[in-house]
């Protein structure tokens, strides 16, 4: 059982300010850039989209994992061995990349997943994607319009 | 007054509690970014999907990336107010992030109702599956994460056991970022 004075926290918080930040600040820069990332691309310009939606969440990413998860005070090897995971994921991203996104290749092709870039062809190729056919181009029957 | 052990191992140079926890999120790390890669993948080499996810409610979405923002706030002050030794304010700021929590729960079970009421079920095409999936997966995080929080509350309010505050906090902060990409992905690229 722990005293209630005990310190438990990060032993070099008080040296790198880590309790004078201001909590509710930082609070407020997020909420504001969640606010653009909604509106941002209501312009409906891709790279403003990217920017605001993808660009600001890796913002609002990394000011809570400075600011709440306190990394930037903790020690360097937990920051080394949270990267690697990061790192693990690209690894995977980029080694099937090329055989999901490319369609073709000097010795391949992936004819269902090029027939499912066609619109025509979307309820040809569903079914050899495990797909049900509906919602191919248009919304499943009875479907409420976009909201 | 005996130490918890988790506060005093520390070869690391990390209390044992919070190294356990860092392992936890980095093993999590690997899941979420395994699943929200190959749904990037697919989004990319199926640019149909887009007509899917118009039909998602950004503003649901924009509404619970609020109240989990909210959340980690309050979750934080709990952590500072354990640190100042004030279990009583540390509960109650636990329970208010709780309660951030069960109103995101809320939020996605009127979204799902209405999504699946509509025919977009997980079973409808790619993307729905990856929708249910990803998002549900991280309801379940939600769900752990509010019912670890009732216990450390419970025994921070006896200002016992004031470190796993601050470990339920990080969870807590680990499970609002995996939705500040989701939130994106799944409801604002349309």
């Amino acid at each position: 059982m722990s005293s209630a004075a005990e310190p438990h926290g990060h032993e070099t918080e008080a040296a790198h300010g880590g309790h004078h930040t201001n909590y509710v600040k930082i609070w407020g820069i997020l909420v504001v850039l969640l606010v653009v990332s909604v509106t941002g691309p209501m312009l409906e310009i891709r790279i403003v989209t990217l920017l605001t939606a993808f660009g600001i969440a890796i913002v609002k990413a990394y000011l809570v994992a400075k600011y709440f998860m306190h990394l930037d005070i903790e020690k360097p090897f937990v920051v080394k061995l949270l990267v690697v995971c990061l790192g693990l994921m690209m690894l995977f991203f980029a080694a099937t990349a090329p055989d999901i996104m490319k369609h073709w290749g000097a010795n391949w092709r992936n004819e269902s997943a090029k027939n499912a870039n066609i619109p025509e062809a979307h309820h040809e190729a569903a079914p050899a994607h495990g797909e049900a056919a509906p919602a191919a181009a248009a919304p499943a029957p009875g479907a409420a319009p976009a909201r | 007054m005996v130490k918890p052990i988790a506060t005093l191992r520390s070869a690391s140079g990390v209390p044992t509690g919070r190294l356990a926890l860092w392992w936890v999120i980095a093993s999590e790390i690997v899941i979420f970014g395994g699943l929200l890669g190959s749904y990037l993948l697919h989004r990319l080499g199926h640019p149909e999907w887009s007509t899917y996810a118009s039909h998602t409610n950004t503003w649901a979405g924009a509404f619970n990336t609020l109240v989990l923002l909210t959340s980690s706030l309050s979750a934080v002050l709990g952590h500072k107010a354990a640190e100042a030794g004030d279990g009583k304010k540390a509960a109650k700021m636990l329970m208010f992030t709780c309660l951030g929590g069960l109103t995101f729960l809320v939020v996605k079970g009127f979204e799902w109702t209405y999504e699946i009421q509509h025919g977009y079920t997980i079973t409808a095409n790619g993307f729905w599956s990856f929708y249910y999936t990803a998002a549900g997966l991280h309801g379940l995080h939600v769900i752990a994460g509010c019912i670890i929080m009732l216990f450390v509350a419970a025994d921070a309010r006896k200002n016992k056991e004031l470190q796993r505050v601050e470990l339920i906090g990080i969870y807590w902060h680990f499970v609002d970022l995996v939705w500040i990409f989701l939130f994106p992905l799944l409801y604002i690229a349309k």
